[in-house]
């Protein structure tokens, strides 16, 4: 019984350290900003590996879930012959949900796993103590650039994904399905608003490129410097955005679109 | 450097894309394009019932759009509802004696606010009222109604 009190409250103090130095690794990665922003280089060539490698992937996915969303959609619709709301069903739900969600969780996968797995590297490799020797101060030089670009991908990326998946939908609705090519955009500018859905969507991704590059940069600068360390690290990467991108979610939606 | 500027290209090209596709979600995708610079003016009508009418719900007149419904309140005094529409600045030339009526579109489809002109020659201007209105047909309502005469009808 001692012994069960005991480990909980153990696992609560350590949850409670790790918030704290990851509250604090935050607050020293934003106060970076500025002389990151005097060298941009090094967020140019963040950019390109965060933002321009995960192009590929986010916008096939997209396309997919933009046409597997039009395919489902017309069966359930054409039951109540409303076939013609195909346009809104896809559009809404790609631009409110699965383009933030899906693309977050793509770009998880994708740019966060390999964050963490650069960072615990450099960590185990002491490539970071060795930079500190030098005086240079490795959150300004490797984390703060790697944040901001997650920060700034992400928006784009999930706007990419949607636009995308607008398109696919259409190609497969009206191209493949017979759905009125003028009643998919125009059901859909009648019912998708500028500042409730796009607006929102836009906020929503980039509270996940937020939290994603957060989490993905703290795991690996938090990381055991061995190689089974950083290992555990990128799993607990994609399993805690995850988390927390799905939890996140739930939040804003209710947030967002509660009347 | 033949490396570095490559990777400024995509990085370009990237950011384009992006802003491409945000830009193509708000002028294609939302009601943005729909009102953006329009002038318009307001104009009320007393409803006894506005149903399932909402906040931007159209207002058309001959089966075009010429506005949206701005707000809908109640009025305690007259147990009336009261529906605000804005209609579009190019649109004022509507008669005085103009009839808004509550319909919906298709069976099951959102309710419109729909303006038959009348032959007045002063025409309506901001916050004028629309004096003649037809309430929203209540579907239970009606069919409460056809069963009742049609039960009277049978005695």
């Amino acid at each position: 019984m001692i012994r069960i009190l005991q480990y909980l409250g153990k696992s609560t103090r350590t949850s409670f350290t790790k918030l704290g130095r990851a509250t604090y690794f935050l607050l020293q990665t934003v106060s970076g900003i500025p002389s990151v922003l005097l060298r941009p280089r090094l967020l140019l060539n963040q950019l390109y590996s965060v933002g321009v490698l995960s192009f590929l992937i986010i916008t096939i996915s997209g396309l997919f879930v933009g046409m597997v969303l039009s395919l489902q959609g017309y069966y359930t619709l054409s039951d109540f012959g409303a076939e013609e709301s195909l346009g809104i069903m896809v559009a809404a739900s790609l631009v409110r949900e699965l383009g933030p969600v899906v693309s977050a969780l793509l770009f998880a996968g994708r740019a966060g796993s390999a964050l963490t797995a650069e960072i615990g590297l450099m960590k185990a490799t002491e490539q970071l103590s060795g930079m500190e020797m030098m005086a240079v101060d490795p959150i300004k030089r490797i984390v703060t650039p790697r944040f901001l670009a997650g920060l700034l991908s992400m928006p784009l990326l999930a706007a990419l994904f949607s636009a995308v998946g607008i398109i696919g939908g259409q190609i497969i609705g009206s191209g493949l399905l017979g759905v009125d090519e003028g009643a998919y955009w125009s059901q859909m500018q009648a019912g998708i608003d500028f500042n409730d859905d796009i607006i929102n969507g836009v906020i929503k991704s980039v509270v996940f490129g937020f939290v994603t590059s957060w989490i993905a940069l703290f795991e690996g600068y938090d990381a055991i410097p061995t190689s089974e360390g950083v290992s555990r690290a990128t799993t607990r990467t994609v399993v805690n955005s995850a988390f927390s991108i799905l939890g996140l979610d739930f939040i804003l939606t209710a947030l967002m679109f509660g009347e | 450097m033949q490396h570095t500027s490559t990777q400024d290209t995509l990085v370009g090209l990237f950011v384009a894309a992006g802003i491409l596709g945000l830009f193509f979600l708000s002028m294609k995708v939302s009601n943005l394009s729909s009102f953006v610079a329009e002038d318009s003016y307001t104009i009320i009508a007393r409803f006894e019932n506005s149903g399932g009418l909402k906040v931007k719900s159209p207002v058309s007149a001959a089966g075009v759009k010429i506005g949206q419904v701005s707000s809908i309140s109640f009025d305690p005094k007259t147990y009336q509802s009261v529906v605000q529409m804005n209609i579009n600045a190019q649109y004022n030339t509507i008669p005085t004696d103009t009839s808004a009526s509550i319909y919906t579109a298709g069976l099951l489809g959102e309710q419109y606010v729909n303006l038959d002109p009348g032959g007045s020659e002063e025409y309506l201007h901001q916050d004028s009222a629309i004096e003649i209105t037809q309430s929203a047909i209540i579907l239970e309502k009606a069919i409460g109604q056809f069963l009742f005469k049609s039960a009277a009808e049978k005695k």
